[in-house]
């Protein structure tokens, strides 16, 4: 950038040194510290209604199995509502990806290839989102209403409506290298989860591109005039989602070891709840990667709690739907006290 | 010596509206200018084609003597034009820092910003040219909660950091109090002072003809006329501009 070259410096001067006030700790982070409250309290919750759960190891390697596939995610769909837009077509990328992994599987008998052309679809359909909502000016709540139809539409023709197995990818080592179990205990995918959340995560608080992210979500117009290409940025938003979600796909079927064409349908809710529900605004310009982290291992929670607790399965819907309402009615409410 | 600025024949149409019809317009080295005219007399319109923000639909624009072509905003800001916007330009949920350096963030090469820098940096200028003395504003508190004097401080505060040849002030005076308008006005000498060239734009023609060198009325998208404000006192200067109101031409 050129703005280093005729920048005033201040090299000579007392640096200012950014202080460390508890007060002002908590008035800045107060919607992470409200998530990581709420999940003590519910955690705690829990374990004095469900001990004989909650209190063994079980649950939590089954937690750390099968909440990275949504809350991988929820990570870069953080990253779009940020910016102010929308992304609902993930888990039809999800299938997308893999209808393409058995595709190139069966011509070419490389599961590498394989998993490679499965990403390269999820960035292909979430660069199309992004054309979509950026050239044509479609809002992206609507556009990616109508490519996620069409690309689980597409799953369904493409495959004939069949499912299939995926046994043979246990004789490559992406098996074990994307689901396998650490001393035969601890998930991979979720450390893939921490490899997806902290790679985002320096994207948006170190990278300027995460900078701009905030800026456009904020007032879009403003970046506009100070130069920032808008268009390029949510392009970029949108694909990062179609990549991670191909490839939350691969893992999500690489652990059953079956694909089914309704692949991602359940992921939906549970991954716009997470990223709610970790303070991100549906108006854009506020969010945090570690409020959706924490968010999503609620979400993960409840409903294994809520089964645990004796309630049936049906109640979580209901919880989840209740957290994305309240979450919009917050920052509505606090968006007109700002005003 | 050559002129800072120069639009030669410049139109621009938003479809069937032709905002701007051949306008010719000159900015000097050091010199103030102010714009005149009434609401959508196409002076934004103007400003932004300035800026790089537009394309004008034909004509041509010259920076010191060199004819630019598809003018884009970083390139403007190369050419050292900074902007204070009529609606300030600023992100009202954003810290202060990130607000002053919107747009160009001090980044390395792989583009990882120098957060610790642009800390430091704000603050030097919170303190040197904002006014921020209490310690209840530091470069982390979010521009929204700032009064729009101290907003109006935040735009302007950004435009001298990078250090421009050229400012433009869109409306600059809008919402302000009348403190906090003395002290623009005050601004707007300074970069007379320090050698510089700005565009000043208001509705108030006290405040354009105190601060100005030259006077430039925009009536319908077309320059109606120009007085250099040492030839022409502010009545007579208020007179023709009713005139061009009700007629749409000076004389």
């Amino acid at each position: 950038m050129s703005s280093e070259t005729n920048l005033k410096t201040s090299e000579d001067e007392n640096l200012y040194q950014h202080k460390f006030s508890f007060s002002k700790f908590i008035r800045r982070n107060g919607t992470q510290l409200g998530i990581f409250g709420v999940f003590i309290g519910l955690w705690l919750f829990f374990i004095i209604m469900a001990p004989e759960t909650f209190l063994k190891t079980q649950i939590y390697n089954a937690f750390m199995s099968t909440i990275p596939f949504f809350a991988m995610m929820a990570m870069p769909l953080t990253l779009i509502v940020i910016a102010g837009e929308m992304d609902l077509s993930f888990p039809s990328i999800m299938a997308m990806g893999m209808i393409t992994f058995m595709f190139t599987y069966d011509a070419l008998g490389n599961v590498w290839l394989a998993f490679l052309a499965a990403l390269l679809t999820g960035i292909f359909i979430g660069w199309l989102n992004g054309i979509i909502v950026v050239k044509f000016g479609i809002p992206s709540l609507v556009a990616t209403i109508g490519t996620q139809f069409f690309w689980r539409g597409a799953v369904l023709v493409l495959g004939q409506g069949k499912s299939g197995t995926l046994v043979y990818t246990k004789d490559s080592i992406l098996h074990p290298l994307l689901v396998g179990k650490i001393w035969g205990e601890f998930p991979v995918q979720m450390i893939w989860l921490l490899v997806v959340a902290v790679l985002t995560w320096i994207l948006l608080n170190r990278h300027k591109f995460g900078a701009h992210i905030y800026l456009i979500g904020d007032n879009i117009k403003s970046a506009e005039l100070m130069g920032i290409n808008t268009g390029r940025t949510r392009i970029l938003v949108f694909v990062l989602v179609g990549l991670v979600s191909a490839f939350s796909g691969v893992v999500a079927s690489l652990h059953v070891t079956y694909f089914w064409p309704s692949l991602g349908d359940g992921y939906l809710l549970r991954t716009l709840a997470s990223v709610f529900l970790g303070g991100t605004s549906v108006y854009g310009g506020v969010g945090t990667l570690l409020g959706t982290f924490f968010g999503a291992f609620i979400i993960g929670a409840i409903e294994a709690a809520t089964v645990a607790i004796g309630l049936t399965g049906f109640w979580t819907q209901l919880i989840y739907g209740l957290i994305i309402v309240l979450s919009v009615i917050m920052h509505t409410y606090l968006r007109k006290r700002m005003e | 010596m050559d002129l800072r600025l120069e639009l030669k024949n410049v139109s621009k149409n938003f479809g069937e509206v032709q905002a701007l019809k051949n306008v010719n317009f000159q900015l000097g080295q050091n010199e103030v200018v102010g714009l005149l005219g009434d609401n959508g007399a196409g002076k934004s319109t103007m400003i932004k084609i300035i800026t790089g923000y537009y394309q004008p639909t034909s004509g041509e624009l010259y920076f010191n003597g060199e004819l630019v072509e598809n003018l884009t905003v970083p390139k403007a800001r190369e050419l050292g034009v900074e902007t204070v916007y009529q609606e300030r330009a600023l992100a009202e949920l954003q810290t202060l820092w990130r607000n002053i350096f919107l747009g160009r963030e001090l980044v390395n090469q792989w583009g990882f910003m120098d957060i610790k820098r642009m800390r430091s940096e704000t603050h030097r200028l919170m303190t040197q040219s904002m006014g921020f003395t209490s310690g209840a504003v530091t470069p982390d508190s979010k521009v929204g909660s700032f009064s729009g004097g101290e907003k109006q401080g935040v735009a302007i505060t950004r435009a001298l950091f990078f250090d421009a040849e050229m400012i433009i002030l869109d409306e600059p005076t809008m919402g302000l109090s009348l403190k906090e308008t003395e002290k623009l006005l005050r601004f707007v000498s300074d970069i007379k002072k320090a050698g510089k060239s700005a565009i000043f734009i208001d509705h108030n023609i006290y405040h354009v003809y105190s601060v100005s060198d030259r006077v430039v009325v925009i009536d319908r998208g077309q320059v109606a006329g120009e007085f250099l404000t040492k030839d022409i006192s502010l009545n007579d200067l208020m007179e023709k501009m009713i005139h061009v109101a009700e007629s749409g031409v000076l004389e």
